[in-house]
């Protein structure tokens, strides 16, 4: 059974912000939903994209992928406990875009401090906090790819994007 | 197309409007261009179908845009019409070349619209009554304050009428704005009970340098490019100056510059700037510089607190002994020399014990700084300086061992060196002469029951002044005296209720307390009335940088409701009380509130600044000096965003031609044009912060965030802020707060013999133990409450240095989950 009762890419398209975080921060404080409620819904047609599995994915690893296309480089981590934003069976999965919201130089992660660096600018976010700016010359946090967990066949698929990938008009090109 | 959804953005059509915004907030003012068009149109990806002239139909590639959904708004106009307005870094600007910083790129998030993040803005006057606050309107306001500033100017004298007024340039500052205040309190008023934003006295905090003949602006930018050696004391500029640090720092911390300083200076040694950071905290710059230049190049000299003026007079003693002093311009260009080295001198093993530096490193940075290069040329040092020393430990004397420093080196005047202010908002002052002969700690007077109006213009002390939390009980008991005779004055007209307030402060102890602001603000919890001001962009505003680089803000959108530019303000109460005298047929009275028939900030601006100094001028003090009269408003419109570099020398081919560098001509600021040293004992710390050091464990530093502007007044609103720091954070010793039972995010109370506040701990392995920093002046948790009421012999408060004990409170559940507590520091 899937965690979202409908594909979450149409589930986006209609759903209002209470919804999305109701799906996306499951199990965790409200403090932590609050924290990620900005998506205001989208009018952007995401594509699915099947990243990996969950049982598949090593703590701590990061996995580089491409969403929503291969001009968008993205990393999904597996936290190995619960994080903002998580989802899989520990809710501790979460991927996000890598290229600095401030201009677009691709961070890089620390798998020791689970942050992200720019070594442009100096920005730093912090993969466990929803991709939270730690300090730097940005106005957004990191933009956190939307995950979907298939419990049945464990599939970790990327279905959106919240917040605006550096250098596009819109996420979809 | 709304600008509300957040992965995609609706982009500017190539004819959208477009005006020139000097950033607000920090004192490098970086340039920025001001898009705007109408919200149901949107321009294309292609680059020749958007005003950014940017190719969206693909990625586009790192380092060419910022473009953000915090650079972006949705406004309406008085009359209903609906715009976009996208705001973003101007590339051909010299200060920040198309880099944004995290305050600047949120100039459009801080827009007003009734359903942004601007929405709490004040819109029209208030006032409060019974247990709330009531629109008023103008006029009511007006004549409520007018009529009771009047009656307390006739009855009691200019002293019952206390101010504490900005005097800066950029938000609501500004030369129009620092005019049209200044004008009110100074020439109409005439009252000496005048403190200004965040300190307790009207006063400069740079009068020892002042005295030496030296100005705290000095260089250009540019230098920062140029120097061979920066020795920085006191400032974290990757935090608090970003962008100068980025645009001109790191070109030379990355050895970039070196082909401009081989052009400069065709027979001098060049290579990649050595930096030595002067700082007890190992801050973001610090970490940062490390990683740019490499450990190497960078000496971060961790000072006990309070001993700068030690470090200065050991290095200047040091050179001396080494004959690196310049003594051919010491004697042609300055005089007491002798005279400060016979104070100042300290010996290696003085200055260490004194710094806790060791001796090799003292060597080690006098050689950075101050040893002959290769080529045998004098290096190039630029000493910029911020709070370490204007907060420090005696203002007054650090200044005078610093600049003695620099006289001694040549360090000023010269291209690649200066000896400059970091600054924290961009400047703006051009007022009447101060009416008094004194410094008066006007928060002193206050709390002892002087004054029976207190305005508080563009400021909140509450959030900034020291000995805070004293000083907000003490406002608060007065403030309530008149709330309760207000609340009991039922049926009274303005004229009954301006008696009863009268009464209230004049034969109970009470004060009349008025907010002139953007916002209610904290302030607003403790006042009568509030005014509501504007902001750049909604008038036209004239500041200065940090390299006096003065540009011209343009008016793109009404402010919000009937919210007005201060200086408007000021000629609205001027106008309304020389009403008043006229009426009376009192003429002197009268003569005192004439020359405020302002329509416009461009009047106010062309009374005061373009009036300094020209023959028939009454005196002005203006930062602009006796040519700010060539600078019309049409010509800084033209120069946009690179503007001029006051002084302006001259208008040559319609361009305003200013200057560079201050003292290239070695004609300094004194009357026989001779730079001064300046004896500057090593004195230990005061007294009554000695005694707290004694009786507490914890140094509690405070300062700046990088994505905090000021007291949070806008960033307060903004979730991407109020998330991260919920509370003033408190970096401590990770080891300490653990033995304590503190975790990160735990509330902890901050206290001593003064005062106590609340902080959210956040451990961090490189403080030091018995070392603290706290968030400066921020709207939950502040840390003027503990810092001490010493001040200096200007009245220049030591905010830097106090000390504290520490109790755990206990956590705030969700915080552990949704803030970070990583290092603030890249490493």
């Amino acid at each position: 059974m899937k965690t979202s009762p409908v594909s979450r890419r149409h589930f986006l398209k209609s759903g209002t912000s209470a919804a999305v975080v109701s799906t996306v921060g499951i199990g965790l404080s409200p403090g932590v939903a609050q924290a990620q409620s900005a998506n205001t819904g989208t009018t952007l047609d995401y594509p699915e994209t099947l990243i990996s599995k969950a049982t598949e994915m090593v703590v701590g690893e990061a996995i580089s992928f491409s969403y929503p296309d291969n001009r968008s480089p993205c990393m999904a981590i597996r936290m190995g406990e619960p994080v903002s934003g998580g989802i899989g069976p520990e809710q501790d999965i979460v991927a996000y875009s890598i290229l600095c919201t401030h201009m677009g130089c691709p961070v890089a992660y620390d798998e020791q401090e689970r942050l992200f660096r720019c070594n442009c600018h100096f920005s730093m976010f912090d993969a466990e906090k929803g991709g939270q700016m730690i300090s730097g010359q940005a106005t957004e946090d990191l933009p956190r790819v939307l995950l979907d967990y298939d419990e049945d066949t464990g599939n970790i698929t990327a279905v959106g994007v919240d917040g605006l990938i550096y250098g596009r008009q819109a996420n979809i090109l | 197309m709304s600008t509300r959804e957040n992965d995609r953005i609706a982009l500017p059509p190539a004819d959208a409007q477009s005006s020139n915004m000097t950033c607000h907030f920090c004192i490098v003012g970086c340039g920025y261009k001001v898009h705007k068009w109408e919200a149901h149109r949107e321009g294309g990806r292609a680059a020749d179908q958007n005003a950014l002239n940017v190719d969206f139909t693909q990625q586009v590639p790192p380092l060419q845009l910022t473009m953000t959904r915090a650079m972006t708004n949705t406004i309406t106009d008085k009359q209903g019409k609906r715009w976009n307005v996208m705001i973003t870094p101007d590339k051909d600007c010299v200060v920040n070349s198309g880099l944004s910083s995290t305050r600047g790129g949120k100039m459009a998030s801080y827009l007003y619209s009734a359903d942004g993040l601007g929405k709490e803005r004040l819109k029209t006057p208030r006032l409060f009554r019974g247990d709330q606050w009531l629109d008023i309107g103008w006029d009511n306001a007006l004549a409520l304050y007018a009529g009771l500033s009047k009656k307390i100017l006739d009855n009691d004298g200019p002293d019952g009428l206390m101010y504490d007024c900005f005097d800066h340039g950029g938000a609501g500052g500004g030369f129009e704005n620092t005019w049209g205040t200044g004008k009110l309190m100074f020439s109409a008023l005439q009252t000496p009970m005048v403190r200004i934003h965040n300190r307790p006295a009207y006063n400069s905090e740079c009068h020892a340098t002042r005295e030496m003949g030296v100005g705290e602006l000095n260089n250009s930018y540019e230098d920062a490019q140029l120097a061979d050696c920066i020795l920085a004391t006191g400032c974290n500029p990757y935090e608090t100056q970003s962008n100068y640090f980025l645009n001109h720092w790191v070109p030379n911390l990355n050895g970039q510059s070196v082909s401009k300083k081989q052009q400069r200076f065709p027979d001098e040694t060049a290579a990649s700037a050595k930096v030595i950071i002067v700082d007890p905290r190992r801050s973001a710059t610090v970490s940062i510089c490390e990683q740019i230049a490499g450990k190497d190049n960078v000496l971060h000299l961790d000072i006990e607190p309070g001993s700068d003026t030690a470090l200065f007079n050991t290095l200047l003693t040091y050179v001396v002994d080494q004959g690196w002093q310049d003594q051919a311009f010491i004697d042609q260009y300055t005089q007491d020399f002798d005279e400060a080295m016979n104070t100042n001198r300290m010996s290696l093993e003085e200055g260490a014990a004194a710094t806790g530096i060791a001796e090799e490193q003292l060597v080690k940075a006098a050689e950075w700084a101050y040893k002959p290069k290769a080529s045998g040329h004098r290096p190039r040092t630029f000493h910029p300086y911020e709070k370490g020393i204007i907060w420090g430990n005696d203002n007054y004397v650090i200044q005078s061992a610093l600049v003695s420093l620099v006289l001694a080196t040549h360090n000023v005047g010269r291209r690649g060196t200066g000896v400059c202010r970091m600054g924290g908002h961009q400047e703006g002052y051009t007022r009447p002469p101060y009416p008094g002969d004194s410094k008066v700690y006007i928060d002193q007077e206050l709390m002892a029951g002087k004054g029976l109006m207190y305005t508080l213009w563009g400021t909140n002390p509450f959030q900034t002044t020291l000995n805070a939390e004293r000083h907000r009980l003490a406002l608060r008991k007065r403030a309530a005296i008149v709330h309760e005779a207000i609340a009991q004055a039922r049926g009274a007209s303005n004229e009954q209720l301006i008696d009863v307030i009268y009464d209230a402060c004049k034969n109970r102890g009470g004060l009349f307390v008025v907010g002139i602001n953007l916002y209610p603000t904290t302030i607003a919890e403790e006042s009568h009335m509030m005014l509501p001001a504007a902001q750049p962009g909604e008038i036209n505003l004239t500041s200065m940088n940090g390299e006096r680089r003065l540009r011209l803000t343009e008016k793109f959108m009404d402010p919000p409701g009937s919210a007005k530019a201060d200086c408007l303000i000021a000629a609205d109460i001027a106008n309304s009380m020389k009403a008043l005298y006229e009426a009376e047929g009192n003429a002197e009275m009268v003569s005192r509130f004439e020359g405020f028939d302002w329509q416009s900030e461009e009047d106010a601006f062309n009374d005061g600044f373009r009036r300094a100094g020209l023959p028939d001028s009454p005196p002005i003090d203006s930062q602009g000096g006796d040519t700010g009269h060539l600078a019309t408003y049409d010509l800084l419109r033209s120069a946009g965003n690179n503007g001029v570099q006051l002084p302006i020398r001259e208008v040559r081919d319609g361009q305003l031609i200013g200057t560079e560098m201050i003292y290239a001509d070695y004609q300094f600021s004194t009357d026989n044009a001779l730079a001064r040293f300046k004896p500057a004992p090593w004195n230990g710390l005061p007294d009554m912060v000695s005694e707290q050091k004694d009786k507490h464990e914890f140094w509690l530093n405070c300062g700046r965030a990088n994505e905090v502007w000021q007291t949070a007044y806008h960033d307060q609103y903004n979730a991407f802020v109020r998330d991260r720091i919920p509370m003033a954070y408190l970096e401590m010793n990770p080891e300490q707060a653990s033995e304590m039972g503190v975790d990160a995010g735990d509330v902890v109370e901050v206290w001593n013999d003064y005062g106590s506040t609340y902080a959210m701990a956040y451990p961090i392995d490189s403080i030091k133990r018995g070392h603290t920093f706290m968030l400066f002046g921020y709207v939950k948790g502040v840390h003027g409450d503990v810092v001490t009421p010493w001040v200096d012999r200007n009245v220049i408060p030591y905010y830097k240095g106090t000390w504290g004990s520490i109790n755990r409170i206990g956590p705030v559940e969700e915080w552990q989950s949704s803030i970070s507590f990583k290092d603030r520091r890249f490493s």
